[in-house]
């Protein structure tokens, strides 16, 4: 045994078994693992005893109970020490994740080829490629110094999928009767489609012009054609020939003092640099004239409409769009405005699709079966000048669920839907970064300046939130990007409605903090057990250059089980220190200044230590877990400075502070008529978690754990810091291999991905609207004021808003969130997003703008508050209420004729269906088995996803994967993507000849249907018979051949497309995981809950009440 | 005695009122700083909790004062009050410490406005109270007063 290092300061249990307190041992680096750390010989760790010794430091160690851990009686019986101290684990060390190994992913071959071309191995290119900033560059930045590193998101294939089936759904007015659907007639035999009557809508619906004169966009019979790309694509980024949006009322407003033009000259420091989100290369090779004081002729982003790239519109799309110049224009705002004929064409597809009679078509949806678009459900433009729309706010990252706003707040109560805003604030995306001395605000609302203000002459503007009139300040007058004076509507500002802005000093309390993270890793023997230890070191090893930060960045570690265990890393040292803490209940930092080490002064000592740790701990018995004190101590470390928590968590911490006991009966999981215990136990985690939020520490949980663990206690302590909640239920590193790979993708992109540090996000909103309540996680530190201890690109909000004056003279409003933060590299910024929407009058007006997946998304996150203040079955009712009363409101008011059935606006056809995939979900379903944690979890994931990604853990796509065929093929840095149908979640859909992708947001089931195509089982799973598909894969193989090709860039596109990784499980039909694949066929019944046509019954027979 | 007890009882009745009128001043005050932005709602909750049950306590306290005075009538007034604040400490929010308020939810629209209009309400009612005990202190004193002036003539009129 080579305990020498041991004995010389501990002994080895002889007489002289403590030291000097405060001691430190070496971790045994080149050692054997568990030499010194038994943890089973309890003596060592009795407080009293250590009082007999003389610390060195007794200031500083006056409690005496922290202790160098002696060699145990049993050290002995620890088995030598394998010759090389190797991260063992075979099947995870073994493959570092940047590079799979061949087999392991369905996809490294595309994945690779698709990272490399564009972005982050080469240069970023001058971003004037794109027409809009929003699809642009690479998605992820951090993955840049890596090179050719695997993205889960593909940079070009991040925005297209939501916006580019814009007009693919069925065909406006001529919509094909639906006359095969199988669902019977109701009694009265309604006529067999709705075809759209115009006398429906047209008499009070005069404010959106002219009815189309043009059969309505989109390729009649969609389904065959390819979904045309990027439609509205131009109207993000393609600003620069728009005139500046000015308010009828220009002339009005009173005169200003002029006394406070800044006194800064136009020669203020003054730039404007296009594309610098990417922090990962600060000093990146910008284009020619991206310096300061050096403008290019044009900002990059405003080329784009004079030469739109061919690649990002569908020629048969550009063909089909030509014809509709003389499309409806929503909302003759301003006098002068454009004429129809300015209309561009995609703007004239757009507003058919959500202003115009399609999104009022009446649908009576028990006859209409096939109300599923074939492809993603597109969001809703608002009707609005097309002026106003070009600049508008991407719905990516902003989105209203009315995107009509009501005027009075009675006119809300009567349409019974929720108003609310979704937000996905810090998106990753590449937007135009502005460098000014001065940050323009409204001086009585605080409101950056953006592109819905109104300027009353060259020197005052007037805010559009607050209305108040404001001095343009001298340096504003000057437009960096013409090099112009005099022209202050023409500023980047003024044109963007996402901007990111270089905030000066005043916008700190103080210095920059640097990027620091704090690991705090759970070593009890459970969490030996899973086996997470080695996977999480190396993954932090192999992207330990890749973490965010500068020359700053600060790391420490922290590992617990029943005692605290910290590392001193202090630079000069030849190796880590152990630090143990036995004394829970008042915990203590030994060495406070050498836990948090400089990463790029002291790497080597790190790498060392995540090399030795999995071995370190490997014979644990210790089975408690003091994670409680292990926070505590870890708030302490990072409280000076702030930054990010990390905690891995594999058990119910039951020891000391914080500790909790099970209170789930496994019994009543399925029976039991209301679900207990989904708030907090105790109140520990939330208070330590608002300690933390005061001193700017985010703490992000990781729950690795196959028995109950109280999420709805632990949670807590991420969502109020802002953290984020991560949940791999049964994980362990051999019975479990999806998990361990969803594991590690996900730690990868974690640890990568961008961060903000000490943020605050304010939500302003015109003068009249109100924001009532907050989604996510946050802390609301004041009514519009939200406190981010940090941020992260994955994270979505959402606000519920109130009307609490009248907004009767206004035509439009406007919703800015600005989010302030410190980015990692120790520079303060403020990312402003300005979103501008329309204010109508009539109740049908309002329908007509209903954004249905905003509409579900919001109702999501009021259910989940109302089953935790309330109780689930008041949950569910309030959301069956929600589409009873808007629907049965719609009838009452809405509709002027009125006709058998259910009948609801087009926009809203899915609502129903929206509704019962929420009562289905695991997170308020009732009636079948699920685990606490697991409902917990999705009800964090409905609060904390943003819209895109809650909605496919809403309602799943399914694909039909057998016939995959080129036609309608995304193509996407020379890939080709097949675009197969989103098909109906239920069982008729299926058939036993085919295979199913069910892509349900976290998780990926491949249905393998018992009488498959030998051709598929060959060719794409390389098996010889459908009994010879293993019971339990979870990967596709990588095979050489078209169909193999075909599904694994479609999975790997989907994947890519997300944050998280989905694990992809492929199951027959003696599958365990069958049950969970077929409770995702939410159109079907179960023994439970309704089926689809039932529900719509239900629903009927509740509004004809 | 029975009636001096019961004048003692309105007397402190009025004077606790008094202070519970100023409990409820405060409350309205700092619910409305909340939501004008001036205070941190982790403060706002950490003055505001401590208040909570000295003001259930006093209420509780000349509650039983009456109870044994047997002023049924004014004892009924106060009941449902007094069921009001037995409900709304029992379905509190998970706390360690005493209080109502949570710096989670206290922010919450419908929280802050039911909270200000409790506040309202509660000092409409102590006020109303407030009027209530001090009639019915002045009444018992003056029949007090009456009967001893009684007594003292009878007195004389024996002489």
């Amino acid at each position: 045994m080579s305990t020498a290092g041991f004995n010389s300061q501990n002994g080895t249990g002889t007489g002289q078994t403590y030291t000097n307190g405060p001691s430190q041992n070496p971790v045994a680096l080149q050692q054997p693992p568990g030499v010194g750390y038994g943890m089973n010989h309890q003596p060592a760790y009795n407080p009293m005893q250590t009082k007999v010794l003389g610390p060195p430091s007794p200031a500083l160690y006056a409690s005496g109970p922290y202790q160098p851990v002696p060699p145990g009686p049993q050290l002995g019986s620890y088995p030598p020490p394998p010759a090389q101290p190797l991260l063992t684990r075979p099947p995870i060390g073994v493959l570092p994740s940047h590079t799979p190994p061949q087999s392991a992913s369905p996809g490294p071959g595309p994945r690779q080829a698709q990272a490399t071309p564009p972005a982050q191995a080469t240069p970023p290119p001058p971003a004037v490629t794109s027409t809009s900033y929003y699809t642009g560059p690479p998605a992820w930045q951090y993955a840049a110094p890596r090179g050719p590193a695997p993205n889960h998101v593909n940079p070009a294939a991040a925005a297209p999928p939501h916006m580019s089936h814009g007009s693919a759904q069925p065909p406006g007015p001529g919509a094909p009767p639906t006359s095969i659907h199988g669902y019977p007639q109701p009694g009265t035999a309604p006529p067999p489609m709705n075809p759209p009557p115009p006398h429906t809508y047209q008499p009070n619906r005069p404010a959106y012009g002219p009815p189309p004169t043009a059969p309505p966009a989109g390729p009649p019979g969609a389904t065959g054609t390819p979904p045309p790309p990027k439609v509205d694509a131009q109207s993000w980024g393609a600003a620069s020939s728009a005139r500046p949006p000015t308010e009828p009322d220009t002339q009005e407003g009173d005169v200003e003092c002029p006394g406070d033009v800044a006194g800064n000259g136009p020669q203020a420091p003054n730039s404007y640099n296009h594309v610098d989100n990417r922090m990962a290369g600060a000093a990146q090779p910008g284009p020619p004239g991206r310096h300061l004081g050096h403008y290019p002729s044009l900002p990059p982003g405003y080329q784009n409409t004079l030469a739109p790239p061919p690649s990002s519109l569908h020629p048969a799309l550009q063909a089909a769009t030509q014809p509709y110049i003389q499309g409806p224009q929503p909302y003759q705002q301003q006098p002068g405005g454009p004429g129809p004929d300015q209309l561009s064409p995609s703007m004239a597809a757009m507003s058919l699709q959500s202003g115009t009679p399609e999104a009022l078509r009446v649908v009576n949806l028990l006859q209409e079966r096939n109300l599923l678009p074939p492809a993603p459900v597109p969001a809703p433009t608002p009707c609005l000048t097309q002026d106003l729309q070009k600049l508008n706010c991407s719905p990516e990252v902003f989105r209203c669920t009315l995107t009509s706003i009501p005027q009075t707040q009675s006119l809300l109560n009567k349409a019974k839907l929720p108003l609310g805003l979704l937000l996905h604030p810090f998106k990753d995306l590449s937007l135009p970064v502005v460098t000014s001395s001065t940050i323009v605000r409204c001086r009585s609302c605080r409101t950056y300046i953006n592109p819905f203000v109104s300027f009353l002459d060259q020197r005052r503007w007037k805010c559009n939130l607050c209305y108040r009139v404001n001095d343009v300040p001298e340096e504003f007058m000057y437009n960096p990007v013409s090099r112009s004076y005099g022209e202050p509507h023409k500023r980047p500002e003024v044109q963007n409605a996402t901007i990111e802005f270089i905030a000066p000093s005043e916008y700190m309390l103080r210095p920059p903090q640097p990027a620091v993270y704090l690991f705090v890793l759970d070593v009890s023997h459970n969490a030996v057990e899973t086996g997470y230890l080695s996977v999480f070191c190396q993954s932090l090893l192999d992207n330990i250059n890749a973490l965010p930060g500068d020359s700053r960045t600060k790391v420490g570690f922290i590992t617990f089980d029943s005692t605290i265990h910290f590392y001193n890393l202090q630079e000069g040292l030849s190796q880590p220190q152990m630090l143990i803490v036995s004394d829970i209940e008042d915990i203590f930092l030994p060495t406070p200044d050498s836990l948090l080490v400089n990463l790029n002064e002291c790497k080597e000592l790190v790498q060392d230590l995540l090399k030795s740790l999995p071995n370190l701990f490997e014979k644990t018995m210790e089975t408690q877990s003091a994670l409680g004190s292990a926070l505590q101590a870890a708030f302490k470390l990072l409280s000076p400075t702030g930054g990010r928590m990390s905690v891995f968590q594999t058990q119910l911490p039951n020891l000391g502070v914080g500790a909790l006991q099970s209170r789930e009966d496994p019994n009543q999981r399925a029976s039991a008529k209301d679900v207990q215990h989904l708030s907090p136990a105790t109140d520990f985690y939330k208070k330590l978690a608002l300690d933390c939020s005061g001193q700017q520490v985010a703490v992000d949980l990781f729950l690795l754990s196959a028995q109950y663990c109280d999420l709805a206690s632990l949670g807590c302590i991420s969502r109020f810091s802002a953290g984020s909640v991560y949940y791999y239920p049964s994980y362990h590193h051999q019975h479990n291999p999806a998990q361990v790979e969803r594991f590690q993708r996900d730690l990868k992109r974690y640890l990568t991905r961008k961060i903000g540090f000490e943020a605050v996000m304010r939500i302003r909103c015109t003068k009249g609207l109100s924001i009532h309540t907050f989604h996510g996680n946050f802390f609301v530190r004041s009514t519009d004021l939200l406190s981010l201890p940090n941020v992260n690109p994955d994270a979505g909000f959402a606000v519920q808003m109130s009307i609490e004056e009248n907004l009767d003279d206004m035509q439009v409003v406007s919703f800015q969130a600005a989010l302030l933060y410190t980015s990692s590299k120790g520079e303060r910024r403020i990312r402003v997003h300005t979103m501008c929407l329309p204010v109508v009058s009539s109740l049908s007006d309002v329908f007509a703008g209903a954004d249905v997946q905003a509409v579900t998304g919001l109702l999501a996150c009021m259910a989940v508050d109302r089953s935790v203040t309330s109780s689930l079955s008041d949950a569910r009712d309030a959301m069956t209420n929600a589409a009873i009363d808007s629907l049965s409101s719609y009838r009452q008011s809405a509709l002027t004729i009125q006709q058998p059935g259910l009948l609801a606006p087009a926009c809203l056809r899915l609502f129903p269906l929206y509704i019962l995939a929420l009562l289905k979900q695991k997170a308020f379903r009732t009636g079948t088995s699920t685990r606490l944690d697991e409902r917990v979890f999705a009800m964090y994931q409905l609060k904390y996803q943003p819209l895109a990604f809650a909605m496919l853990m809403i309602h799943p796509a399914l694909y039909r994967l057998d016939d995959l065929s080129d036609e309608g093929a995304l193509n996407i840095n020379e890939r080709t993507i097949p675009q197969p149908r989103v098909l109906q979640l239920s069982v008729e859909k299926l058939s036993r000849e085919g295979a199913f992708l069910m892509d349900a947001g976290l998780v990926m089931y491949l249905w393998i249907g018992r009488n498959c195509h030998q051709n598929f089982l060959s060719q794409v799973l390389g098996v010889s018979s459908y009994a010879a598909v293993p019971e339990k894969l979870c990967l596709l193989p990588e095979l050489d051949t078209a169909e193999s090709q075909r599904t694994r860039a479609l999975v790997s596109w989907l994947r890519d497309q997300r944050p998280f990784f989905p694990s992809l499980h492929i199951i027959r039909d003696e599958s365990q995981l069958k049950p969970h694949f077929m409770q995702n066929m939410i159109e079907d019944r179960t023994e439970s809950a309704l089926s689809y046509y039932e529900f719509l019954l239900h629903l009927q027979q509740q509004i004809s009440k | 005695m029975a009636f001096t007890f019961a004048a003692f009882c309105y007397m402190l009745a009025l004077l606790l009122t008094a202070a519970l009128i100023f409990f409820a001043i405060w409350h309205i005050i700092a619910f409305d700083e909340l939501k004008t932005d001036y205070k941190n709602p982790i403060d706002q909750c950490n003055t505001l909790n401590p208040l909570v049950l000295p003001e259930y306590l006093i209420h509780f306290f000349f509650c039983v004062m009456f109870l044994c005075a047997a002023e049924w009538l004014t004892l009924v007034l106060n009941l449902p009050l007094l069921a009001y604040h037995v409900w709304r400490y029992t379905s509190r929010p998970v706390m360690s410490c005493p209080g109502l308020y949570d710096p989670t939810t206290i922010m919450n629209a419908d929280i802050l406005a039911y909270c200000q209009k409790e506040g309202w309400c509660k000092l409409a009612f102590y006020l109303l109270s407030f009027f209530y005990y001090l009639y019915g202190y002045t009444a018992f004193s003056a029949i007090c007063l009456t009967l001893k002036i009684m007594q003292y003539l009878e007195n004389i009129h024996t002489f």
